[in-house]
């Protein structure tokens, strides 16, 4: 009952974040003096034409006004225009594209496979890299394996991820040929070559991540074994691998996974970056075309939706913390 | 006569730092039979609790173990990884000082009970289920199945140590060894804890090797005492011969500096309180007849109190409008210029609270809190901080109190700098002064807290809070953190400064002897109320209130036929509780 209620808070709380996003997003746009009809207009772009598309694309009604119009549209749908000539967008709708002539879910939806394969790929093999090495550099603290993983870490968090990429493209991809290293295959068509394609994309960000990884889990885990809880449990006859991977792990993934949850979403809203490095259709490059294109509806879609992503993985990432952590459930 | 239990042959430890090897454990025998409970004695650094790990191969890895430790005749010492893992836990358990962290917190209680029985017996989860119920009946604790559900932070610290005691039981070990197993917790939970253990000796036979540093639970406990210094064994024998007739000098000091009660708490009889009335009264020695109670007894007529605290309330609230917990629920008490008020209660009671509430740590929800006739609660930032001067604290532990990068000086001076009473060389002057009235050499000066000991660290706190002559002193729980022979001396220092300065003070504890040689007047805070108030020598003597006579009866005391009294005083209290 009270977790219920907790998720109902949170729920609403999340509402409000994504209605602040909006609004914000909305008066940076008004505040750009840059009319986004005039990239929709047609040539010559007289007066009456510019006139025509402002009406038509709903720009003529101040931005207020517009705000609660996109609001009402995600509700009941909305249609731009009249006659022969309206657009219809139904419910959700999230907005209308007028450069690529889609609706802005359309365009998401087209490239959420993308950057999901990208992002959930890229998380799983960090988080397995970055745990395992920050376990093994605890255990063996203060001894070459550890120095040497230290050095690593350092490597990997301060390098910027456009350097690691392109060395990766250099070294993997035309050195040594190994893997292709541009473009996208869906994983309905070939899974085969959709992995293939992506390997080194993960490779670069597991890299770029893993390393905070390894020095938070590395520090987590050597506050653990120095707890009492780990005395007791040696103490009544566990085996170390018992006492290591069960009592000290457990506790010294806590943190972990709070930021495993927020890193995700952040990625899972737009890899800008690395598929900008390895020219993948994600939705990082959505964002920046809409960005170059003044296409006002389009961003405001992308914007909304990575807020919704990484407002979702802070609900989802409080609520696995209750599970993984008695103390925080709330009773 | 039998052999040994645990026979423990000139086993040293050492330590390597830096390549160098140093001694920690030197050449220490002692032996333990069954069903015997053999007290290892010592303060700080003494080695006693080295040497209990060294037992189980429980040292890091940069310690080196020789000597022999033979358990029914096997070599503890000679064992490899493999067979001293079937060792622990199983032919010896082990129970810490800490409960509270002592449990892993992300596990339930019977999962941890489970997987101790599991790890040495082959039986099914849900046989070790059922045995782990038995193993939590076995210690008392009261709703069994329910608390093998439940989460170590949904217990308290006495059922907690219940738990532990409960899993190092669970494979009928030989032997158990008890490191300072009651001293985090509170006296009258500390005194249920030993009553189990003796159980547990009598009906199991089980042999308890008990580490600690309180005379009081030796003479409680213990069947043969051994005491330790500087990582040697200086005294052993029977306990009666070491309380009558202690050889070593060392030993004598050990038990004279103990500071104990001397008064027989519940010789006096009590007054049948009239019935229907709220308060008992006794020449100026106040207490609610009530028990539990759910009032505070009135403020005795203050003249002119250098801290008065008026119908006093602090409540802590929840997230989402849960519980509101009253902390302190309408106190009333005062303290004269020049007067020691005892504070005394367990944890939880709101004792800390109401230093926490003079001192403006936290906002009083209801209430006065006057010092030297003005209301604290009530002031300006600015004059806040002006009466705040005129208040100085000392904490428990002053490991913690003193910031570790800041010298000695200029901890002590800075009081003096915040409130711009004094700069340059009559800055100087006044911390030399200052050192030297709590008899530290001003050698001292440009030390770090590091390089301190524990007993000199308190010292350099004790300076601080006095550097500026306050009217009022809050000293919270002072000497809990320290061995019982530097607890002597600060106590000692105290008492000579207070003569000397002669600010009122209010001096909170749980250690009912540390008041009774500090306090002129004793309050004895129960559950967030005032419960009892009175001269020290009255309230220590004739309790009114029925949790005040539980208290007395529950401190242990560093000899053995008066401990055997209140122990008997203490089970008669107990049986007449669980009757009424």
């Amino acid at each position: 009952m009270r977790a219920l209620r907790f998720v109902g808070i949170r729920l609403v709380g999340m509402l409000v974040v994504l209605l602040i996003v909006v609004f914000c997003t909305y008066v940076v746009f008004y505040l750009v003096p840059t009319d986004p009809a005039q990239q929709s207009c047609g040539r010559p772009c007289t007066p009456q034409n510019l006139a025509i598309a402002r009406e038509f694309m709903g720009f003529d009604v101040p931005w207020w006004q517009q705000f609660l119009t996109f609001l009402g549209g995600i509700v009941a749908g909305r249609t731009f225009g009249s006659g022969a000539t309206a657009i219809h967008c139904p419910a959700p709708c999230f907005g209308y594209s007028f450069q690529q002539n889609a609706t802005v879910l359309d365009l998401i939806g087209e490239r959420i496979p993308v950057t999901f394969s990208l992002a959930l790929g890229a998380a799983l093999l960090w988080l397995v890299i970055g745990v395992a090495t920050g376990v093994l550099a605890a255990l063996r603290r203060g001894r070459p394996l550890d120095r040497a993983l230290m050095v690593a870490s350092v490597a990997g968090v301060s390098a910027p991820t456009y350097l690691v990429g392109l060395l990766g493209i250099l070294v993997f991809g035309f050195t040594l040929d190994m893997v292709p290293v541009n473009g996208y295959v869906p994983l309905t068509e070939s899974p085969v070559d959709w992995a293939w394609h992506l390997v080194l994309p993960w490779l670069v960000l597991a890299f770029v991540h893993a390393a905070t990884y390894l020095r938070l889990t590395r520090s987590q885990m050597l506050d653990a074994l120095g707890e009492d809880y780990i005395r007791t449990a040696r103490a009544k006859g566990l085996r170390e691998s018992t006492v290591v991977g069960k009592h000290a792990l457990r506790n010294a993934l806590l943190p972990v996974v709070t930021l495993f949850g927020i890193e995700l979403g952040s990625l899972l809203g737009g890899v800008v970056i690395t598929e900008r490095v390895f020219g993948m259709p994600g939705l990082g490059g959505l964002l920046i075309d809409a960005v170059h294109q003044h296409d006002l509806p389009l961003l405001l879609g992308c914007t909304l939706f990575s807020a919704f992503i990484v407002v979702l993985a802070n609900v989802v990432v409080d609520l696995c913390y209750g599970v993984l952590d008695p103390r925080a459930r709330l009773t | 006569m039998s052999s040994p239990r645990l026979s423990v042959e000139n086993l040293s430890v050492e330590f390597s730092t830096d390549g160098a090897w140093h001694p920690a454990v030197r050449q220490v025998s002692y032996q333990l039979d069954a069903g015997q409970v053999l007290a290892v004695v010592g303060e700080s650094g003494s080695g006693k609790t080295v040497t209990a790990l060294s037992l189980l191969g429980l040292l890091p890895a940069t310690a080196r173990v020789t000597g022999r430790a033979l358990l029914d005749g096997t070599d503890l010492l000679g064992l490899d990884a493999a067979e001293l893992r079937a060792v622990r836990g199983n032919r010896v358990g082990m129970v810490f000082q800490e409960p509270m962290s002592a449990l892993n917190p992300v596990f339930t209680i019977g999962d941890q009970l489970v997987e101790a029985i599991r790890v040495h017996r082959d039986s099914s989860r849900a046989q070790a289920r059922q045995r782990a119920l038995d193993l939590l009946r076995l210690v008392d604790l009261p709703d069994p199945e329910q608390r093998l559900r439940a989460y170590p932070h949904e217990l308290s610290g006495g059922q907690l140590q219940r738990v532990v005691i409960a899993m190092a039981m669970a494979n009928e070990p030989a032997v158990l060894i008890a490191d300072e197993p009651t001293t985090a917790l509170d006296v009258t939970v500390q005194a249920e804890i030993l009553a189990l253990l003796r159980d547990l000796r009598d009906r199991l036979g089980v042999a308890i090797l008990l580490i600690t540093h309180d005379m009081g639970v030796v003479a409680d406990i213990a069947d043969h005492v051994v005491v330790m210094r500087d990582g040697r064994v200086v005294e052993q024998g029977p306990v009666a011969a070491i309380f009558t007739e202690a050889h070593q000098d060392y030993t004598k000091q050990l038990l004279g500096s103990v500071v104990s009660l001397t008064a027989s708490a519940t010789a006096q009889p009590v007054p049948e309180p009239d019935p229907g009335a709220e308060i008992v009264a006794r020449d100026g020695h106040v207490a609610v007849a009530a028990h539990p109670a759910h009032r505070s007894i009135p403020d005795s007529a203050a003249v002119n109190p250098a801290l008065l605290l008026d119908n006093l309330s602090v409540s802590y609230g929840g997230r989402f409008r849960s519980l509101v917990v009253r902390a302190v629920d309408r106190v009333s008490l005062h303290v004269e210029p020049g007067e020691v008020l005892g504070l005394v209660g367990e944890s939880g009671s709101g004792k800390s609270t109401i230093a926490a509430a003079v001192t403006g740590l936290v906002t009083p929800s209801g209430g006065q809190v006057q010092v030297a006739g003005v209301d604290i609660t009530r002031l300006g930032r600015r004059a806040a901080r002006t009466a705040r001067g005129r208040i100085g604290v000392v904490f428990q532990d002053p490991a913690s109190a003193l910031n570790p990068r800041a010298t000695i000086a200029s901890s002590v001076a800075e009081p003096l700098r915040l409130h711009r009473v004094l700069a340059g060389a009559a800055l100087e002057r006044r911390v030399d002064e200052l050192l030297d009235a709590v008899h530290l050499s001003t050698s001292l000066r440009n030390r770090f807290p590091h390089e301190l000991s524990g007993g000199q660290r308190q010292r350099v706190c004790i300076a601080r809070a006095v550097a500026l002559n306050p009217d009022l002193l809050i000293a919270d729980e002072p000497t809990s953190a320290l061995d019982v022979s530097v607890q002597a001396k600060i106590l000692d220092l105290f008492a000579d400064l207070q003569r000397e300065l002669s600010f009122a003070c209010l001096f909170i504890s749980h250690d009912l002897a540390v008041i009774q040689q500090v306090a002129d007047r004793v309050a004895v805070m129960h559950r967030g109320h005032l419960v009892e108030q009175g001269p020290t020598r009255a309230v220590l003597t004739a309790p009114l209130h029925p949790y005040t006579r539980r208290l007395l009866a529950a401190a242990p005391v560093a000899d053995l036929a008066e401990q055997r009294r209140r122990r008997q005083a203490w089970q008669e209290l107990n049986a007449a509780g669980h009757r009424g």
